[in-house]
């Protein structure tokens, strides 16, 4: 019994090993590219599941709270873009003290509400306009700001809930009022330094 | 001869610069004051910590960091609490390493500087005029009601604040603009201490459970007790202290020592009641009051101040026991007039006329219901809501009396909302004369951020409407 056990553990590491290309050998660093892909697995998993199981089940399923821009004044829950934000500014004072994982990221669009969140570097504008026109792709390119070169990483972000479409339909900021489910609003731009 | 003469003047001069040297070398590694090195006057902000160049320098004079370390350390708090519209993190995020060439917005002295009082305004606070257009410069694409403003008037009363822009933003001025002069409830916050004693993890408990005491409780040793007098007795027994466990030696007891040495205070000061009130303590050691406690000066005097203050004042250390009496603690006393006891500017002496005391004077009295009256600690030492840590959120009273000061605009959420609606305490506050007669009267002067929120809210709901 024992012996059959140890033998399934066996075949099954070895079939991941085989069948997996993302098995790093120990030392081995990850690439690039394959970093700010997991880092924006993980934020998008968290976002959406603070949209879902937060926001829009206490908001829209048991109407027990509002989420308001102004959370603090309205005793609400913070929408799901600080949220975002807030963590970026977390990581962003956190990374800087590991240097070997330094990293930054934001959430920004092409039809921003809030201005400051419209794209501003040449890789932020083809990036997002990229993930715009070409629905489900990445893009990648490197840059360099501030004298440091980057590996920047823009993938889409998309209105999931009809809360997040019709809000920012109605908002009296925003400068388009026509998104629908599905959509392509924004990209969150990931920037990992390289070349030392 | 003239040889001899020139060797005296040689002599003289050397002697002269011996001293020179010494003096400046006494003064540089031994002694307390070192402001004979300034290369400039200091301003109201920071004139009281003045002989102490380390409080905000350091050791090092050349580590920037080390400058904005101090900084943050005094006004850390108050940049970041309630809210931070501007966090240091904006500016390391690479998307804005262009803005950082423009305005190095990491640290403080980009905008505010200080040895040069002859640019600071009338609270000690210099700052940047042009701070904004660095980064905002197109404001009128996004916001009409904006277009032909001078890039100096940001911060104009009842508009932006840099630190916290949260304050006055237009769905607030939206929401608020059809309010009364005078609200029909209107109400300050009461004190909420004892009832949350239970949820402030650094309180003693253990030392000092919560529980009434009574005369047969008093723990000071047999050889004080014969030298405390009934009044001093009783005047402990009608307190909160005594009311909740506070015993003689929470405050006069130092546990750091042993019991039977030197353990005994005769005279507690701030140390002792940090031990139970550490947010108000704090607080107290970031405002002018205090500040040189922090720093470990002497505690500030009247004589020190730069405000008009009453002669007979002078001498009066700023201590915790200097507004709240030993033993009485009586609210009402620290919260006029022990301020009274020494500030004698126009708007202090106006206040006994005002309404606002007229109103103390009638809840005093029991007229009118506790919350009605408004003493000066009503509005320069408000009961606001503080964060006292990443989990708790309590009302206390800000003892810092500068933290809503400067602009004096922060004034209007942590105080006069409570009683007035938002467009006249904005006016209000934009206008001298009522500031300089104690608000006797009504604003003479118009800020017009709540007409701009209201044509911006008007053409809003007009698209709306048209879609």
């Amino acid at each position: 019994m024992k012996l059959s056990k140890l033998v399934i553990s066996i075949c099954a590491v070895a079939t991941i090993s085989t069948a997996s290309s993302n098995v790093f050998a120990a030392g081995e660093t990850v690439p690039v590219k394959a970093m700010a892909d997991a880092l924006h697995l993980v934020m998008d998993s968290d976002r959406t599941i603070y949209t879902r199981k937060i926001v829009n089940r206490l908001v829209k399923k048991e109407k027990v709270i509002k989420a308001s821009e102004h959370f603090d004044d309205d005793k609400a829950l913070v929408l799901p873009a600080q949220m975002f934000r807030f963590g970026a500014e977390l990581v962003q004072k956190r990374a800087k003290k590991l240097p070997d994982v330094n990293f930054s990221y934001s959430l920004q669009s092409l039809w921003p509400i809030n201005k400051q969140n419209a794209p501003k570097t040449k890789a932020e504008k083809d990036g997002l306009k990229y993930v715009a026109d070409n629905k489900g792709k990445n893009y990648y390119t490197e840059e360099t700001l501030g004298g440091q070169k980057y590996f920047t990483a823009v993938y889409a972000d998309t209105g999931v809930a009809p809360v997040c479409v019709s809000c920012h339909n109605k908002h009296k900021d925003t400068p388009k009022d026509d998104f629908k489910i599905g959509d392509v609003m924004g990209g969150v731009v990931i920037r990992i330094p390289i070349g030392g | 001869m003239s040889n001899m003469k020139n060797k005296n003047i040689w002599l003289t001069w050397l002697g002269l610069m011996a001293i020179l040297i010494g003096y400046f070398a006494y003064t540089l590694t031994v002694s307390d004051d070192k402001t004979i090195f300034m290369p400039g006057d200091l301003t109201g902000g920071h004139h009281q910590i003045g002989v102490s160049c380390v409080s905000c320098h350091g050791e090092s004079f050349s580590d920037e960091d080390s400058l904005q370390n101090s900084c943050i350390e005094c006004h850390g708090e108050q940049r970041e609490k309630p809210f931070d519209s501007h966090p240091r993190e904006k500016f390391t995020d690479p998307r804005n390493a262009d803005r950082l060439e423009n305005i190095n917005a990491l640290y403080c002295v980009t905008c505010h500087v200080e040895h040069q009082p002859e640019i600071a305004d009338e609270t000690g606070l210099t700052q940047a005029k042009d701070f904004c257009v660095h980064c905002h410069e197109n404001i009128a694409d996004d916001r009409p009601s904006h277009e032909g403003m001078e890039f100096d008037t940001c911060a104009s009363s009842g508009c932006h604040n840099y630190h916290n822009n949260r304050s006055l933003y237009t769905d607030f001025l939206v929401k608020h603009m059809d309010e009364e002069d005078i609200l029909k409830k209107a109400l300050l916050p009461e004190k909420e201490l004892a009832s949350v004693l239970d949820e402030i993890a650094t309180y003693p408990h253990d030392r000092y459970p919560v529980t009434a005491l009574t005369l047969k409780d008093i723990d000071a040793p047999a050889k004080v007790l014969v030298k405390t007098s009934q009044d001093i007795r009783h005047d402990w027994l009608t307190t909160a202290h005594a009311n909740i466990g506070a015993n003689c030696s929470s405050c006069h007891l130092d546990e750091t020592k042993e019991r039977e040495s030197n353990s005994w205070i005769e005279k507690p000061d701030h140390k002792s009641c940090v031990k139970c009130h550490d947010t108000e303590v704090s607080h107290f050691m970031q405002g002018k009051h205090g500040m040189r406690l922090k720093q470990n000066l002497p505690a500030m005097t009247p004589f020190d101040a730069r405000l008009p203050m009453k002669d007979d004042a002078s001498h009066k250390i700023l201590e915790c026991n200097s507004c709240h009496q030993a033993h009485q603690y009586e609210l009402d006393t620290a919260s006029v007039e022990s301020c009274l006891s020494c500030h004698d500017d126009k708007h202090s002496l106006a206040y006994k006329e005002s309404s606002h005391y007229s109103l103390w004077k009638k809840e005093q009295s029991g007229e009118l219901p506790k919350g009605s009256g408004v003493s000066c600690a009503s509005c320069h030492m408000p009961r606001v809501a503080v964060d006292v840590s990443d989990w708790l959120r309590r009302t206390v009273v800000q003892h810092n009396q500068n933290v809503n000061l400067v602009p004096n605009d922060k004034m209007i959420r942590s105080t006069c909302l409570n009683c007035h609606g938002l467009e006249f305490s904005i006016d209000s506050l934009a206008d001298e004369s009522l500031i300089s007669n104690n608000f006797n009267g009504k604003p003479t002067v118009h800020i017009e951020s709540i007409d701009m929120a209201r044509k911006e809210n008007e053409r809003h709901l007009k698209n709306v409407k048209d879609d």
